[in-house]
């Protein structure tokens, strides 16, 4: 039971809070309670998945396991390493990061500063983005499949006259360019945010300096959005690192004695290493420690690029906030 | 809004500051839009490349029975080129390119193919039954050696089995499961942050949920298999260690982010007018929560558990990890096998352009179109919500 501020009390100024002073209900405390309880149940998941993985990852971490490469048998903790698997995923995400920036900037620029507002055009290109965000990672896998392998490859492969197929199966660009159509809505969902935080009058400006709208967009607006572009580009990078299944029938090799040097090779992968680590061990226990290790590695690769994406985030938004 | 009205003179030739003027923009502008259209594009490409191969199932095209009749080499001349090609199954190019002598050969290695299958296999009815129909592939059979008919899937084995029933059955269990864990929690923080929390801690616990999302799913499935297979087994007591209970709750942590940061959006897109209306008529937080933000924003949160619905049924490598048997049950503590689980185990044995390939393309088809269907269903609604809310605003 509060009383009720006495006349001449400062009110607080946060929103809402002065509010509190009611009655004392006890259904309100407690279906509160219960909310705050589910936020705290998730955050606790979260807390316990990533400690259970420090934990046990963090000690088997060692320089030598990051910088080798490992023989057929992986399994085995002595000898095994991860370094093809991190330049496997290094590489096909950057090969992916040229083809979807571009792509996926150009068209948030035709949405925020070019489309009309209400038209029809607008409104599905709209809905394509979302929807291409939802389709499921493993239809991604056999569209990369059916067209980039099947359709594109061997008729590339019968356009050169290769003797076998080279272009006709799995490959990192294949992988690369399937995880670039999954991830374009990723970036274009930031970049969009971040051209939709700049001040209208940065643009009226200059264009009533005299400039088009074309210099306009390249010269004063899109220098503005670079954070956001730039978190754009981490976000679908963090995603695609993690990603599996749209490499399964792609790119991805169970084993390769040698590193990837051409865009038609294949690759290990380190997603697709924690997947038959801990699918395919011959003796769990024995392989448990690099397992953990190898998760804590594709950890670090993804979450500190999405950490670093939602600092950036955090920092423009406050600094736009203040701008607008 | 961005700034696109008022700025396109129709000048005479140039004359005013327009497009006209300058072609080179002109140009530029056109190829920025062809761009933008490259979202459209993919979208169609996936419904195009996906469906094509899945066409000669979809359409009843695919035989796979293992005894077809067998048409004598020496009745080679009477078939028409059409019939003869898909007899022999080849593509239109193939067949262009052969030679009389190389289709004759063929022809004759069919023959003795058919002429190799044990006499056994002959006698069974199953050997001549076409499983890529319909009618195989949805209804129970009873196959040679069961008792009663059943919903199998098995491509394996001389004679394959091709009942999607199992699979859908199973992805329903496990999506089921990982709703029923994820839309409570997912909603009711959602909530409490958007609603009832102080802005410190919204500014908190929001990024840290969303970082949730930013786990690979393969390292959740790894946790699961792990560590929350064993943890809830001793906690529960049931019989197989992995099963879709397991496989829906390590699902639930995928779909809690998607789901709640939906939700959120929804929650606070609710004006201000409202909330500030209830709470100045004396409601408590929760009340204003419960009674006037919710009802606000419900469309939100059912697009929100839409959206979660799709994200999770086209969940791969969470159950791929945690269950893969197929079995036919209802029962959420036996083992399931979803429509993504075999695509993506079996993909890598099927051959290409054979009918198991093309039957993991059906189900690639089918997962496609209801994750589409799903989607623009979520996408119309918060569409809706966000309009009247800024029409009343």
């Amino acid at each position: 039971m509060n009383p009720i501020p006495p006349t001449g009390m400062i009110i607080p100024t946060e929103p809402g809070r002065h509010f509190r002073a009611g009655k004392f209900d006890f259904w309100s405390f407690f279906f509160s309670g219960l909310t705050g309880l589910a936020t705290l149940l998730i955050l606790a998941i979260l807390a316990v998945l990533l400690g259970n993985i420090i934990i046990n990852g963090w000690p088997n971490l060692s320089w030598h396991f990051v910088s080798t490469i490992p023989r057929k048998d992986f399994f085995d903790p002595a000898t095994t390493g991860v370094l093809p698997m991190i330049i496997g995923t290094t590489i096909r995400v950057f090969v992916m990061t040229i083809f979807v920036l571009p792509i996926g900037v150009i068209t948030a620029i035709y949405l925020t500063e070019y489309a009309p507002t209400d038209s029809m055009l607008t409104r599905i290109i709209r809905a394509a983005v979302n929807n291409l965000a939802g389709v499921p990672s493993i239809v991604f896998g056999l569209f990369g499949l059916g067209f980039f392998i099947n359709f594109i490859g061997r008729n590339l492969d019968e356009f050169l006259q290769n003797p076998g197929p080279v272009w006709g199966q799995p490959a990192v660009l294949w992988a690369s360019l399937t995880l670039a159509v999954m991830t374009l809505p990723v970036v274009i969902v930031a970049t969009e945010e971040s051209l939709k935080a700049i001040p209208l009058g940065l643009r009226e400006a200059s264009l009533a300096l005299g400039a088009t709208k074309l210099e306009t967009i390249c010269k004063v607006v899109l220098p503005q959005a670079l954070p956001g572009i730039m978190t754009g580009g981490i976000l679908a990078v963090s995603r695609a690192a993690g990603e599996v299944a749209p490499i399964l029938f792609t790119g991805v090799a169970y084993y390769m004695a040698s590193l990837p040097s051409k865009l038609s090779d294949q690759f290990m992968d380190l997603g697709y290493h924690v997947f038959v680590l801990s699918t395919q061990s011959p003796d769990i226990e024995r392989t448990r420690p690099i397992l953990y290790a190898t998760v804590l590695v594709l950890l670090l690769l993804t979450f500190a690029l999405n950490f670093v994406a939602i600092l950036i985030r955090a920092r423009v938004r406050k600094k736009l906030r203040a701008l607008g | 809004m961005p700034p696109n009205q008022g700025n396109r003179t129709h000048g005479w030739m140039g004359i005013h500051r327009g497009h006209r003027a300058r072609p080179l923009e002109w140009i530029a502008e056109r190829g920025i839009f062809l761009v933008a259209l490259s979202t459209i594009l993919m979208i169609f490409l996936i419904f195009v490349f996906v469906g094509r191969e899945a066409m000669p199932i979809l359409f009843g095209q695919e035989n796979s029975a293992l005894i077809k009749p067998v048409i004598p080499p020496e009745e080679m001349d009477r078939l028409k080129p059409e019939e003869l090609q898909a007899y022999l199954g080849l593509s239109d190019k193939a067949f262009r390119q052969m030679e009389r002598e190389t289709l004759r050969e063929l022809m004759i290695v069919k023959q003795e193919a058919q002429e190799e299958i044990p006499e056994q296999l002959r006698n069974d009815p199953d050997a001549h039954l076409n499983t890529t129909e319909w009618s195989a592939m949805l209804l129970p059979r009873q196959w040679s050696g069961y008792d009663e008919p059943v919903y199998i899937w098995q491509p394996i084995g001389s004679i394959h089995k091709y009942n999607i029933v199992p699979l859908i059955i199973g992805s329903l269990k496990v999506t089921l499961v990982g709703l029923l864990v994820a839309v409570p929690l997912a909603v009711g923080a959602a909530i409490y942050v958007s609603q009832l929390a102080r802005p410190r801690v919204r500014e908190v616990v929001k990024p840290v949920i969303e970082m949730l999302s930013g786990i690979p799913s393969v390292v959740i499935g790894f946790f699961a298999l792990l560590v929350m297979a064993s943890v809830l087994q001793s906690v529960f007591g049931y019989q197989t260690r992995l099963n879709a209970f397991v496989a829906g709750i390590a699902l639930s942590f995928a779909v809690i982010p998607l789901v709640f940061s939906i939700a959120e959006d929804a929650l606070t897109s609710v004006p201000r007018s409202y909330t500030q209306a209830a709470l100045a008529l004396g409601a408590s937080r929760w009340q204003t929560a419960w009674q006037i933000v919710l009802p606000t924003a419900l469309p939100g949160v059912f697009a929100a558990v839409v959206l979660g619905f799709g994200r999770a049924i086209g969940e791969t490598m969470i159950v791929l990890m945690v269950c893969s048997a197929s079995v036919v049950s209802w029962s959420i503590f036996d083992s399931a096998r979803t429509i993504t689980t075999t695509i993506a185990a079996e993909m890598a044995e099927a051959v290409a352009g054979g009918h198991h390939y093309r039957i993991l393309f059906m189900l690639g088809a089918i997962l496609f179109a209801v994750t589409f269907i799903s989607n623009l269903i979520g996408d119309v609604v918060i569409h809706r919500l966000k309009h009247r809310l800024e029409g009343k605003r």
